[in-house]
């Protein structure tokens, strides 16, 4: 069985681990360049996109993440879709540029304006101070929708979505990210 | 009771999932999150003057002045929490205008109601509350807390209190799954606790909602200590602005957070820093000077 490293640097990490065992697949918490090398796909969980940036340049984790990224799948949800795109906004900050995507961060709003909603395709998603994709490059292929825009796509190895999959009784998205592995 | 299945509760619940593994610092001003930010907090507390202050100053300690709040919210990206006071559901209301991320029902403000703590169950905004004990944090719960820390005694920059709590809330936890279900009755009647909520722990082994530490951690070593024993995530009051060189402490304390279960990493993060700040002997303090024993 193939294995999928959640990076464990902080966020909820713990919630996709259980997602990926959900999906019938097996996780562990990878938090150096060490666990890198034995895991066929990463998992960038949701968390804060700025702490798990300064513990990257602290562990010098940056570089071997993107190079990772140039070998292996990649999944990012709300934060982790900050870290792979190309571009990000409110503020502008470093990302690892792995997919063709511009987002802003807290697009939505502050806290109360988080939700549980059903996307255009009738799936459950939980969005928490979510990012939007503003612009999504000619090879990435939207998965999913909500009120008009980009909230699960891929490109190449990779996917990101702006919600929350590990938090939903059932996710689509692990599914299909471990087949990929 | 709240319903953990109800998609209200489930967002409050989500926002505390994505602390996890992280440093909730306590600030008083713009200039002090936008280092606590930089350093690596996963979110910001805003308050008045840090505990440690209001320990020495006195006085009836509120809610934080708005004006402040808002020039954090204005001044940092990650999540901005503020304290309200015990029971004083108007602060909260305010709070929620402002659009604050969550609120602190705290121990450190003076209680502005000493039978009875906020019903968190109509508001949109989460809130965290302080817990002593098992019972304590299944009360909150049941009132809608959608995180529970542990009180410790804020503004000591003594662990002692932490540990014990979270030692106790773990320890309470394991003797209930042992327990037969119809022991659980009397169990909730011992802890004050509803009986729902004394099942979930029962067939969980763990809270419904996440349980992080606050109340005395100063040191890279604290925060370790704290996660080791079952914290979630830490909340760090004056124990990073009343420091030798907060900017370090707050990174140092960041990088423990993470690497709690590695002591390599953990020498890393103690190597270099300055003086901790001043701690106090829990056991010299008189009964009305302590926090944790505000709210039941």
């Amino acid at each position: 069985m193939k294995t999928a490293g959640v990076l464990a640097l902080q966020g909820d990490f713990e919630a996709h681990r259980k997602a990926v065992e959900r999906a019938g697949g097996r996780a562990v918490e990878i938090r150096g360049r060490a666990g890198l090398e034995r895991v066929d796909g990463l998992i960038l969980p949701g968390g804060e996109s700025t702490t798990m940036l300064r513990l990257l340049n602290l562990e010098q984790l940056f570089e071997p993440l993107r190079e990772f990224g140039l070998r292996k799948p990649i999944f990012g949800t709300c934060a982790g879709a900050i870290l792979l795109a190309r571009a990000v906004s409110n503020p502008v900050q470093a990302s690892l540029g792995l997919m063709d995507i511009d987002v802003e961060r807290n697009a939505y709003g502050r806290q109360v304006d988080s939700r549980v909603t059903r996307l255009e395709d009738g799936q459950e998603a939980v969005f928490i101070r979510a990012p939007i994709i503003r612009r999504a490059g000619d090879g990435v292929r939207v998965l999913a929708r909500y009120q008009g825009d980009p909230v699960w796509v891929e490109e190449g190895l990779h996917m990101a979505a702006t919600f929350h999959p590990e938090l939903s009784p059932v996710s689509d998205a692990h599914r299909l990210f471990l087949e990929r592995l | 009771m709240p319903n953990f299945l109800d998609a209200d509760f489930r967002v409050k619940v989500g926002l505390a999932e994505m602390l996890k593994g992280g440093v909730i610092m306590d600030v008083t001003n713009a200039e002090q999150a936008v280092i606590a930010e930089k350093a690596g907090a996963c979110a910001v507390m805003a308050l008045e003057r840090v505990p440690s202050d209001i320990r020495k100053e006195g006085g009836v300690a509120r809610m934080a002045p708005i004006s402040k709040i808002r020039e954090i919210q204005e001044q940092v990206s990650i999540p901005v929490m503020a304290k309200a006071r015990i029971g004083h559901f108007m602060e909260a209301r305010i709070l929620e205008a402002l659009k604050v991320d969550y609120i602190d029902e705290s121990e450190v403000l003076t209680p502005a109601d000493e039978e009875h703590h906020i019903d968190k169950r109509g508001f949109t905004v989460p809130f965290v509350c302080g817990a002593r004990n098992l019972g304590e944090a299944l009360r909150r719960i049941a009132e809608g807390a959608a995180m529970i820390r542990t009180k410790g005694e804020a503004g000591s920059g003594n662990i002692v209190e932490a540990v014990r709590h979270m030692r106790t809330i773990v320890r309470e936890m394991k003797q209930i799954t042992v327990l037969g279900r119809e022991e659980l009755v009397h169990t909730a009647k011992n802890l004050q606790a509803p009986l729902e909520l004394v099942e979930f722990v029962h067939e969980n082994g763990k809270l419904p909602v996440p349980n992080f530490s606050a109340g005395g951690i100063a040191t890279p070593a604290d925060a370790a200590l704290a996660m080791q024993l079952g914290a979630e995530a830490v909340f760090v009051g004056s124990g990073i602005f009343k420091s030798s060189d907060p900017e370090r402490f707050a990174k140092a304390i960041v990088k423990a957070a993470t690497f709690y279960k590695d002591p390599a990493k953990l020498l890393e993060a103690s190597e270099e820093l300055g003086l901790g700040m001043p701690g106090l002997d829990i056991s010299k303090l008189e009964e009305h000077e302590l926090l944790q024993t505000r709210g039941w």
